[in-house]
């Protein structure tokens, strides 16, 4: 570790794998409930990603920290107590001084706890890595998710609601003015899952080492 | 040392909840002054922007001492009670029973008229939804109407808190005579020219239909007072009726004695 310098190319590795080769959501399937229920709007889903970020990346640090000491046989229900209190941390921190984010994410910031990915990447990299590394590991899988998240919301906000980020974008082309109509179908929870589909068979179409043979 | 042992396990244990509650409980008693001062704006933004006055929360504090003229306490009776209406948690009032439930009621005055303001709290599809109703003088008239909700989807139920699904109340009429019609969300969209009934949000029929209930039920808890008012008006209108006939007359009746 002394050795590496800090964007060393392993170092970016981790911060660079998530995002395609290694992604959490389209290559692992992990966090898919929390990309099906919040990415109706760009809003939410960017700031689930920025909360994610910060619990993911903070979360991985202190049990990278703590790993020498965890007693293995309660290892997960450290990693919930670690989880749990960052998040609660996070959700009293943005009603304190950004309400109306806070309220835009409602239920969801709860919901981080459960999110598979955080769980997952404590368990596979922070128990078994130094702080440093498990924070950019914890950077790269929030980027990773993140990034799916923001896609997704983004077709689903603009062709389910003819808005981007609240902003009436279709409505300005004068689109509604040529007959077009809003599909009602891309809010409903089902059309996220067949986005996120699509984009996981894109991704293998370009990518090829994610082919499976056989 | 042996990390894996019994009693390291529960030392572990106790030692990292006990500082994990510390931490968080420092947290919360720190950070709830900034909490309570945004819920406490925020509802006075609510309530002014149901009367169609829409502020920055900075200046909410400001804007409502400007147009928020009455505070009122009411039984169940419709008689004032004693109480700070602001204070009241309708989350409480509703565990209790309807005799003993405290109505908080708001007035204000825009452009000189008067508007009767009534909080409202309901169940949404995941939980609580609450708002504010404004009517116009005749108690009748919707001026306009706000809600807003706890965890409702995102995109679906929660949208009742855009102007699109709000703006519709106003103007609507919650009375057909002397009968509380409320106003109901229609799945599917209102019936034209339906005076009682708003657009519904396709996707969000749950949190809709808990619209519905909301205002039926908050609306009902009121009528005693509603129709206080009314017979006052009615009176009030009568005295000035019967005025404006005798002055009418007044030189009718000079003349026939002259």
């Amino acid at each position: 570790m002394s050795k590496d310098s800090f964007f060393s190319k392993k170092n970016r590795k981790l911060l660079s794998d998530p995002l395609d080769d290694n992604n959490p959501i389209t290559v692992q399937v992990l966090g898919i409930c929390s990309a099906l229920a919040i990415t109706v709007q760009l809003k939410p889903a960017v700031v689930m990603a920025l909360s994610v970020l910060v619990v993911l990346s903070v979360a991985n640090m202190v049990v990278s920290l703590m790993r020498n000491m965890i007693p293995s046989r309660i290892r997960i229900i450290v990693f919930l107590v670690v989880i749990a209190a960052l998040v609660i941390l996070v959700d009293q921190v943005l009603k304190a001084f950004v309400y109306d984010v806070s309220k835009e994410l409602s239920v969801f910031v709860g919901l981080i706890i459960t999110n598979c990915i955080i769980c997952g990447r404590l368990e596979a990299f922070a128990m078994a890595n130094p702080p440093g590394k498990a924070f950019l590991d914890g950077l790269g899988n929030s980027f990773g998710y993140g990034i799916i998240l923001i896609i997704v919301a983004f077709f689903r906000e603009l062709l389910g609601a003819g808005t981007l980020y609240g902003y009436p974008v279709l409505e300005k082309l004068g689109l509604y003015d040529l007959g077009y109509e809003n599909n009602g179908m891309m809010i409903l929870p089902p059309m996220a899952l067949v986005t996120v589909g699509v984009l996981i068979w894109w991704q293998r179409s370009r990518n090829e080492k994610l082919i499976e043979n056989n | 040392m042996n990390v894996d042992s019994n009693s390291y396990t529960f030392g572990f244990a106790t030692i990292m909840v006990v500082i994990v509650a510390a931490l968080l409980s420092y947290a919360a008693i720190g950070l709830k002054p900034y909490q309570d001062t945004n819920i406490e704006l925020e509802k006075q933004q609510n309530i002014l922007s149901s009367v169609g006055i829409n502020v920055e929360r900075e200046l909410a504090e400001e804007a409502y001492s400007k147009y928020i003229k009455e505070e009122l306490v009411l039984n169940y009776k419709g008689e004032e009670v004693d109480g700070i209406a602001f204070e009241i948690d309708l989350n409480k009032e509703l565990k209790k029973d309807q005799f003993n439930q405290l109505l908080p009621l708001f007035t204000s005055n825009i452009n000189g008229e008067k508007q009767y303001i009534i909080p409202l709290r309901g169940k949404g599809l995941w939980g609580p939804i609450w708002g504010f109703i404004a009517l116009e003088e005749d108690l009748n008239t919707v001026y306009g109407a706000v809600f807003d909700h706890k965890a409702e989807t995102p995109g679906l139920g929660a949208e009742i808190n855009q102007s699109f699904f709000q703006e519709p109340f106003i103007g609507k009429a919650i009375f057909e005579g002397d009968n509380l019609t409320s106003i109901s969300v229609v799945k599917g969209g209102a019936p034209d020219g339906d005076n009682h009934a708003v657009d519904g949000i396709s996707g969000g029929t749950i949190t809709s239909d808990g619209v519905t209930d909301m205002l039926l039920e908050r609306l009902n808890m009121y009528l005693p007072y509603i129709s206080k008012v009314k017979t006052e008006i009615e009176k009030e209108k009568l005295m000035a009726d019967i005025d404006s006939v005798i002055t009418l007359n007044d030189p009718l009746i000079q003349k026939k004695y002259e």
